[in-house]
């Protein structure tokens, strides 16, 4: 790790803690997002981790940029990761798996020469990194996808991808919180809620999570409130 | 209390300064797009700094007032009339209950703000009525919908009276026709562009692509090089001038997302965001070099009015 600042405007700096995507990296995301928050104090406004960084952003009225940086300086010459969080509580996603919620199901069966039951058991089969949250409110962004899987975004992205909806892209993996325009191949539907402007958490998963997929009936589903609602065909 | 809307207009909604400490949950942040116009009409009604005001875009808005209310209208030019009485810029006003206030179309400038006394009343989302329509939260409805006919602005009747009616120095109005020069403080990728793409970035004029919005403007030029392709995604701050491989930069504004993967010129200072969102498609416009610490200067300066 060679980290290193880049100016991101008179407010903000943006840490750049590695060049490559790695789910290792987390750890040392989530340790300077906590020293920020105790260093920085009332001072901080914003911290957002991704992939390989974190943008600090903070107070312009109290904090001089010049300064920003020294502090920032010093809490990465001592910067160590946060421990390995694999033996905590790893978050469940139930997810129906069915070509009427999942209309790419076919598709990817045929890039990846895979059958839907394989797709179905390697998708629920791995855990899952959340990377980085964007896009729109809760959206998570989670990886490594098993290489078998990996599949290009669609040509030409949906103008509707209803709320709900378990996607993948490249060797990535997310659940779309709302409906939106979208243009990752769907494979699911869960029915969990997974940005709640009312709830304490907001978000159900944030960055650095652990996250699973788990096969459910369509009954289940249905009683854990999921819309079957099928999609429109493409 | 509240003003009835009669007419919308194109895009009219609340917005306080903007929704912060929820960036890392990929929740935009709203805010007005033009802060020094914004700013200027909640201090001519008495508003302390963050009140929420309306924001007006393009013009074709038409309300009517149910109660006595105390009013300023900033930015855009929108041929603004009280009951067919053409109405003074940049200064407060009251609306007398049945009297109607009628925006024409932007004559120039994009967008105007109508601040009220003690500031327009709605449930905040995450500590902000900014209103995000893309992340469907704030406004006057809490769920991110802008105004509709028959809605309703509440205020507070006891803020209405208090305080004389106030008027902008001249130095402070702005009338938008000339072509802006914008801060730009260079970034980490701006030594990743080709030397002559930088030297043309800073030396020619720019033009305001149609195709803009409270997301981000898109400026139409001479189309920028640059030695690396996309990065990996990473946090976005507001006025970052992101260059997609087409070479034409994008300038992040209020309700961009929270992260991107594009290389980055720089970032403009607020300020130059504000006069940015002011301008109109076709418009020209500069780029010129500053400091973190010089853009710094300005902003605590313009804040410091408030």
């Amino acid at each position: 790790m060679n980290p290193r600042l880049e100016n991101a405007g008179f407010d903000a700096w943006l840490v750049r803690l590695f060049d490559d995507i790695d789910e290792a990296s987390m750890n040392w995301i989530a340790a300077l997002v906590q020293a920020c928050e105790q260093a920085f104090g009332k001072q901080l406004v914003e911290l957002v981790p991704s992939y390989t960084t974190l943008l600090v952003q903070f107070d312009p009225l109290t904090l001089d940029h010049a300064e920003a940086g020294r502090l920032l300086q010093q809490l990465l010459a001592k910067l160590e990761p946060l421990e390995d969080n694999t033996q905590h509580e790893v978050k469940t996603l139930p997810v129906w798996y069915h070509p009427s919620v999942g209309p790419d199901l076919a598709r990817l069966a045929q890039h990846t020469g895979l059958s839907t039951q394989q797709i179905i058991e390697l998708h629920s089969g791995h855990t899952y990194r959340v990377f980085a949250l964007g896009f729109a409110p809760g959206f998570a962004f989670m990886g490594t996808l098993p290489e078998q899987l990996e599949t290009p975004r669609l040509a030409s992205p949906r103008s509707t991808v209803p709320a709900g909806s378990v996607a993948l892209a490249g060797r990535q993996t997310a659940a779309y919180p709302r409906t939106t325009p979208g243009g990752w191949n769907l494979l699911g539907r869960t029915p969990a809620r997974l940005f709640d402007p009312a709830s304490q958490n907001l978000s159900l998963l944030r960055v650095g999570d652990r996250v699973r997929f788990e096969p459910v009936s369509k009954a289940e589903f249905e009683r854990l409130g999921g819309d079957t609602s099928p999609m429109e065909a493409p | 209390m509240s003003l009835l809307i009669e007419k919308p207009g194109p895009l009219s909604t609340l917005q306080d300064a903007g929704r912060f400490g929820v960036r890392h949950l990929g929740v935009a942040q709203g805010g007005p797009a033009d802060l020094h116009a914004w700013a200027w009409a909640n201090w001519l009604v008495g508003n302390g700094w963050g009140a929420t005001a309306l924001e007006i875009t393009l013009g074709g808005l038409t309300l009517t007032a149910q109660q006595p209310c105390r009013l300023a209208l900033c930015g855009a030019d929108m041929q603004a009339r009280v009951n067919g009485r053409p109405l003074p810029h940049w200064q407060s006003f009251t609306l007398e209950p049945g009297e109607t206030l009628a925006l024409g179309m932007a004559r120039s400038g994009v967008r105007a703000y109508l601040a009220v006394a003690g500031g327009f009343q709605a449930e905040p989302v995450l500590d902000s009525t900014a209103c995000v329509v893309r992340d469907g939260l704030g406004g006057h409805k809490g769920d991110g919908s802008p105004l509709a006919a028959g809605d309703e602005l509440r205020f507070d009747r006891a803020t209405q009276n208090a305080g004389s009616n106030r008027s902008l120095p001249e130095r402070e109005r702005r009338g938008y026709q000339d072509d802006p020069v914008l801060a730009l403080i260079p970034g980490a990728q701006f030594r990743h562009f080709e030397d002559h793409s930088l030297i043309e970035a800073l030396s020619r004029p720019w033009t305001v692509d149609p195709q803009s919005d409270r997301m981000g403007i898109r400026l139409k030029g001479s189309l920028l090089q640059c030695n690396m392709e996309t990065l990996v995604s990473e946090g976005l701050t507001l006025g970052a001038v992101q260059v997609p491989p087409d070479g034409q930069p994008i300038v992040l504004l209020n309700d961009r997302q929270t992260i991107g993967g594009y290389p980055r010129l720089g970032t403009l200072s607020p300020l130059s965001c504000a006069q940015l969102a002011q301008c109109r498609p076709g418009q020209a416009l500069r780029l010129l070099t500053t400091t973190a610490s010089e853009a710094q200067r300005e902003y605590r300066k313009f804040r410091a009015q408030f």
